[in-house]
C-alpha cells in the first residue's frame, strides 16, 4: 500500500490553482471539511467507468452545475497514420480497421475507397453488395454497443446486459462471414480478402429473425420508460447551426433535424438503389440521439435483407493481375495458405507466376501519383479518408477524417451549464470511440 | 557493348561491367531525362512563370501575380521498386521518375468546376482579396484550389458566407509533409463541404518552409469554421505548423512535454525512448536482445 507521502500519482498538495484533494471513495471529509470555496475542478477519467474509453473530462463545478467542461484525448493514440506511410497499400487496410475499433469495417471501406480511387477501378458488383451487407451488420453491433454503454453510464444495467447479448450474436456472425470478430481486415483494395462461406444466406437469415424477436424489447425497456426519457429528454441540447460549426455529423445532426447521410447524399457502392429510410427527429437533444440510433437498427436491417436477396455468384477481386493477389480464389480446404493445386502450378510450371505472387505481396503494387478524399457514412458521421500517393507502393498520407473525433468537440457545448449527471448523457449520446478519436 | 573480350559465356559479366556507369535504360529513357530538368526547377523553388496559367484558368485578379507556383507533390522516385539501400540487384534500380506535380486545369473545367470557380473569383474579388488563388486542379473528380497562405482566411469566409458557394462544413484540416528534399514540402489541406449545393472541394495551402528550425505559420481558420480547433491542434501535434490566431493552440495526442513532431517524415517511425513515470523506455529494438 502506498501512503499518501509516497502516492506517484496524484498527492495531496498545495499548487498555485489551489489544493489538490486525491478522492479515493469514503473519504470525501476530507474535501467537506476543508476551507475552500464552491468552485471545484475536477478531473474525470480517464479511467473511469462513465467516460466511454480512456477519454479525460476535466470540469469546473459551482455545486452540481458544470460551468467549463474540456476533454482531454489522446491516450489511446498509436500512430496508425504514420504507420500506414510505411506499408503497402494493400497492409493498409490492417492498420485503418484499428481506428474506430466498434465500426472496423467502415474505416476499411473508407480507406479501400480511397485506394480504388486513386487506383482507377471499379470492384465487381458481388463484392459492392457483400461490402454494403457486411457494414449494415457492423452498424448494428456499434449501435448496440452504444446503447448498452449509455445505459450502464445512466444506471440502466438490463439495457447493457441486452445491449451486448444482441452485439455477440453481431459478433457471431461477422466472424462467421470474415473470419475474426472485430478488426477484420476484409475489405482488400480492388475487392474482398475472400469470399462469403457456403451456408453464408442460413446464418444472415437466422440473424435478421433474431433481431426482429428482440428489438422490439429496447422499446419496451428504454424508449417509452419514464426514468430513461427524464434522463434524456432535453439534456445535450445541441441545434442545427452548432452541429454545423462545430462540425458534427451522423445521428448528432440527424438528431437535429438534418437528413444529412452519406449513404443518400452521394451514394456509394450501389446505395442509391436500396429502399430504406433515414431516420430524423427534431428534439437536438440526447433522447432524439438515442430514437435515430434505434431506428436506424431497423433501417439496417431492411438493407441487410435487401443486399443479401441481391447477390449472385461472381467474382469478389477485380480481374487486374497487377493488383489482385493470387491466392484470392484459391483459399486451401483449412480456410488458411493456398490450395494444392495453386501450388504446384506456380512451384511447377510457372517461375513467373511465383515471382509476380512474391513481388506483389511483398512490395505490393504502386497507385498512380495524386489525392483523393473519400468518405463514407459510419454509424458515427462522416468518415472521411484523405489519401496521397507519389506514385509508389506505399502512401505518402494517410489522413482519416474521424467522426468520434470531431463530434468529441461539442461535448462542452452540449454540458456546460447543465448538471454533472447529465455531462455523463452528453458523452454517452456523442458515441465517441477513442480508438478513432486518438488514431 | 564494344569490348566483348570472350565468346559466348562471358557477354553476361561484360554487360554487368558497363551496368554500374550506364544504367538501364539509357538515353531512351524520357523519364529519367526528365528526372534533372524537373530537379532543377524545383531548386529554383519553382517560382518560374513559363505560362500564364492564371489568364488560362480565368482566375482574373486573384490569379497569382506573375504566373502561378506550381504545386510539388512529390519527390524524385528512384528505382523501379522503391527500394532503397537494401542491395537491390535487379537491374532495374537506374530509373529515376519525375516528382510528381498536380497539373493545372484549364478551362472549361467541366461539370460545376466553372462556376464555382467563377462564384469564388467573384466573391473574393467583391472582399477585396487579390492574388488568392495560385492554381486550380481537377484530378479524379476532385477539384483543387492552391491558396496563397495569407489569404486562407479570407478564403474560408467567402467559401463559407457567399450566397452562391455556402461551404457550411469544414470536414477536416490536415496537412502533407511530402518529404526532406522537396522545396514547400509542407501543404495544409481543407476539405469544405457545401450541403447546401452538395458540393466538395479541397483547399491547399503550401508553405513557404525549407525544413529549417522554425515553424512554418499560416492564418488560423477557426473563426469561421470552429470545427477545425481540433484539427488545427492536431495538425501542430503532428507537423508543427503554427496557425497564427488559433484559441489554444496545444498539443493534442502527443503528451504535453514531447518533442518533436510525429508526422514529418525526418521523423522516424520507431526508435523513441519513451519516459514513463520517471523512468526511461528504450525503444522496442533495443529492448532485448533475442539472439
Amino acid at each position: 500500500m502506498t501512503t499518501p507521502e509516497t502516492d506517484l500519482y496524484a498527492p495531496e498538495r498545495e499548487t498555485t490553482e489551489g489544493t489538490v484533494y486525491t478522492v479515493t471513495g469514503g473519504d470525501w471529509d476530507s474535501i467537506v471539511d476543508s476551507e475552500h470555496d464552491d468552485r471545484i475542478v475536477i478531473n474525470m477519467g480517464p479511467q473511469h467507468p462513465s467516460t466511454h474509453g480512456v477519454l479525460r473530462l476535466v470540469l469546473e463545478l459551482e455545486g452540481e452545475t458544470v460551468t467549463q467542461a474540456r476533454s482531454v484525448i489522446g491516450y489511446l493514440h498509436t500512430g496508425i497514420e504514420k504507420n500506414c506511410e510505411y506499408r503497402t497499400w494493400t497492409q493498409g487496410v490492417t492498420f485503418v480497421t484499428r481506428a474506430d475499433y466498434l465500426a472496423p469495417l467502415f474505416n476499411e471501406a473508407a480507406y479501400v475507397m480511397g485506394v480504388e480511387k486513386l487506383l482507377g477501378v471499379e470492384v465487381p458488383e458481388r463484392a459492392q453488395v457483400i461490402r454494403v451487407m457486411l457494414m449494415e451488420i457492423n452498424r448494428i453491433g456499434s449501435h448496440l454497443v452504444c446503447l448498452a454503454t449509455g445505459g450502464m453510464e445512466l444506471g440502466a444495467l438490463t439495457g447493457m446486459t441486452a445491449g451486448f447479448r444482441e452485439r455477440e450474436e453481431v459478433l457471431h456472425l461477422l466472424e462467421y462471414l470474415t473470419g475474426l470478430r472485430m478488426n477484420h481486415a476484409f475489405f482488400r483494395p480492388g475487392g474482398l480478402a475472400q469470399d462469403l462461406p457456403e451456408d453464408w444466406r442460413e446464418k444472415i437469415d437466422e440473424f435478421i429473425k433474431i433481431f426482429h424477436e428482440r428489438l422490439g424489447d429496447y422499446d419496451k425497456l428504454l424508449t417509452g420508460q419514464p426514468i430513461w426519457k427524464q434522463r434524456l429528454e432535453g439534456v445535450g441540447y445541441l441545434p442545427i447551426d452548432g452541429c454545423l460549426a462545430l462540425g458534427a455529423t451522423g445521428p448528432i445532426l440527424r438528431s437535429a433535424g438534418l437528413a444529412w447521410d452519406q449513404r443518400v447524399v452521394e451514394p456509394y457502392w450501389g446505395y442509391e438503389t436500396y429502399d430504406f429510410e433515414v431516420p430524423v427527429e427534431t428534439g437536438a437533444d440526447c433522447y432524439a440521439r438515442y430514437v435515430v440510433r434505434v431506428r436506424e437498427i431497423h433501417e439496417s436491417l431492411k438493407i441487410i435483407k435487401q443486399a443479401a436477396d441481391r447477390l449472385e455468384p461472381g467474382p469478389v477481386m477485380v480481374e487486374d493481375r497487377k493488383i489482385a493477389w493470387p491466392a484470392q480464389l484459391s483459399i486451401g480446404s483449412d480456410g488458411m495458405g493456398n490450395t494444392l493445386e495453386h501450388v504446384r502450378k506456380i512451384m511447377g510450371q510457372s517461375m513467373e507466376s511465383l515471382i509476380h505472387h512474391f513481388k506483389l505481396v511483398t512490395e505490393g503494387f504502386q497507385v498512380p501519383a495524386g489525392q483523393v478524399y473519400s468518405c463514407v457514412e459510419s454509424p458515427r458521421g462522416e468518415l472521411g479518408v484523405h489519401l496521397v500517393s507519389d506514385g509508389g507502393t506505399r502512401p505518402v498520407r494517410v489522413h482519416m477524417r474521424e467522426p468520434s473525433f470531431v463530434n468529441l468537440q461539442t461535448m462542452p457545448a452540449m454540458s456546460e451549464g447543465g448538471m454533472v449527471a447529465d455531462v455523463i448523457a452528453a458523452v454517452a449520446s456523442i458515441d465517441p470511440v477513442m480508438g478513432g478519436v486518438d488514431r | 557493348m564494344t569490348e566483348r573480350t570472350g565468346p559466348g559465356g562471358t557477354a553476361g559479366t561484360s554487360k554487368d561491367d558497363k551496368g554500374g556507369a550506364e544504367p538501364t535504360g539509357g538515353e531512351q529513357s524520357s523519364a529519367q531525362r526528365s528526372g534533372p530538368d524537373d530537379e532543377q526547377h524545383a531548386a529554383n523553388g519553382g517560382t518560374a512563370p513559363e505560362h500564364g496559367e492564371g489568364e488560362l484558368a480565368g482566375l482574373g485578379d486573384q490569379a497569382v501575380e506573375g504566373g502561378t507556383r506550381p504545386a510539388p507533390a512529390g519527390r524524385a522516385r528512384r528505382g523501379m521498386f522503391g527500394v532503397r539501400g537494401s542491395g537491390d540487384t535487379s537491374g532495374f534500380s537506374g530509373l529515376r521518375l519525375p516528382a510528381h506535380v498536380p497539373v493545372p486545369a484549364e478551362r472549361p473545367f467541366g461539370g460545376w468546376y466553372d462556376d464555382l470557380v467563377d462564384d469564388l473569383v467573384a466573391a473574393l474579388d467583391e472582399r477585396g482579396t487579390r492574388g488568392a488563388i495560385q492554381q486550380v486542379t481537377i484530378d479524379r473528380g476532385e477539384i483543387t484550389l492552391y491558396i496563397a497562405a495569407d489569404e486562407i482566411l479570407d478564403v474560408c469566409r467567402a467559401m463559407r458566407d457567399d450566397a452562391s458557394l455556402r461551404f457550411e462544413l469544414c470536414s477536416a484540416v490536415s496537412a502533407v509533409d511530402y518529404g526532406v528534399d522537396v522545396p514547400q514540402r509542407m501543404h495544409v489541406v481543407y476539405h469544405l463541404l457545401s450541403m447546401t449545393y452538395r458540393k466538395r472541394i479541397r483547399l491547399e495551402v503550401a508553405l513557404d518552409w525549407d525544413g529549417g528550425e522554425t515553424n512554418p505559420h499560416l492564418p488560423s481558420v477557426v473563426e469561421v469554421y470552429p470545427t477545425a480547433d481540433w484539427h488545427e491542434r492536431e495538425t501542430w501535434d503532428m507537423f508543427g505548423i503554427v496557425f497564427d490566431g488559433h484559441p489554444a493552440l496545444t498539443r493534442i495526442l502527443m503528451p504535453d512535454d514531447w518533442d518533436g513532431h510525429p508526422q514529418r517524415k525526418d521523423y522516424p517511425l520507431g526508435g523513441i525512448p519513451v519516459e514513463y513515470k520517471g523512468a526511461e523506455i528504450p525503444p522496442p529494438d533495443e529492448r532485448r536482445a533475442y539472439s
